[in-house]
């Protein structure tokens, strides 16, 4: 038996509840949730488009249903959250340079936004049926 | 002398990374994509196609997998800041089901 009686700081496990700063960081975390549930919404789809057009039909029915609508909404928002802490950090665990010269951390961040931007645009492009 | 055992987490974290990035550019576009049922971009040919071709076929299957492998390495972590079940368990649970994941959207996009 050991005689240490080691002083262990209890850890509520709302510990992240007290602090703005902590109740950031765990709603960033939680896109995650909205991420991953859209990666199964995809794969619901894919699984719909090896089945034939049928399914198919069935899938992008079902996408337009109020609460799928309601799912789509929801994960937009918490989607973008992820977008916009994820080019805030970027540039601080990868900070570039140019020769010696370090990159400032807002051209990155710029960088991402355009670039951004241009994905956007071409993913409604091709969802709108243009070639 | 007990040797070193190697960690997964260089493995786990690139395909966080991955993910995160691959997330962060393409998802709150695609989440638009039921506006899309309004034009002829979501037309069965037309997505059948892209998925007959190899690189959409990877593309789909980067879309898919690669973004449950970010929702699982935060989710695993994020048990854990909350102190929610075994770590083990909850490893096997996250990082298993995005293997799953991956294996079955990989059949799906290739062998199908």
């Amino acid at each position: 038996m050991s005689a240490r009686r080691p002083y262990i700081r209890p850890m509520p496990r709302t510990w992240w509840l007290r602090n703005p700063v902590f109740r950031r960081y765990m709603l960033r975390e939680a896109t995650a949730l909205f991420v991953g549930g859209y990666g199964l919404v995809l794969l619901w789809g894919l699984s719909a488009l090896r089945q034939g057009e049928g399914a198919w039909l069935a899938y992008l029915a079902g996408l337009s249903h109020p609460l799928a609508l309601a799912f789509h909404t929801l994960a937009l928002a918490m989607a973008l959250y992820h977008t916009v802490t994820w080019f805030a950090l970027t540039p601080k665990l990868m900070p570039s340079r140019i020769g010696n010269r370090p990159i400032p951390a807002r051209w990155v961040k710029a960088a991402h936004y355009g670039l951004f931007a241009l994905c956007s645009l071409v993913i409604l492009l091709l969802a709108a049926g243009v070639h | 002398m007990k040797s070193a055992r190697r960690s997964n987490e260089p493995l786990t974290w690139s395909l966080f990374a991955a993910g995160g990035l691959l997330a962060a550019f393409l998802t709150p576009p695609l989440l638009l994509a039921p506006l899309g049922l309004l034009g002829e971009g979501l037309r069965f040919e037309r997505v059948r196609a892209f998925l007959d071709h190899p690189l959409g076929a990877l593309i789909l299957w980067a879309l898919i997998a690669l973004p449950l492998w970010h929702a699982a390495h935060r989710l695993y972590h994020g048990l854990s800041d909350l102190k929610v079940g075994a770590h083990r368990l909850t490893y096997a649970l996250c990082y298993g089901f995005a293997f799953l994941v991956t294996l079955y959207s990989g059949y799906l996009v290739w062998f199908a």
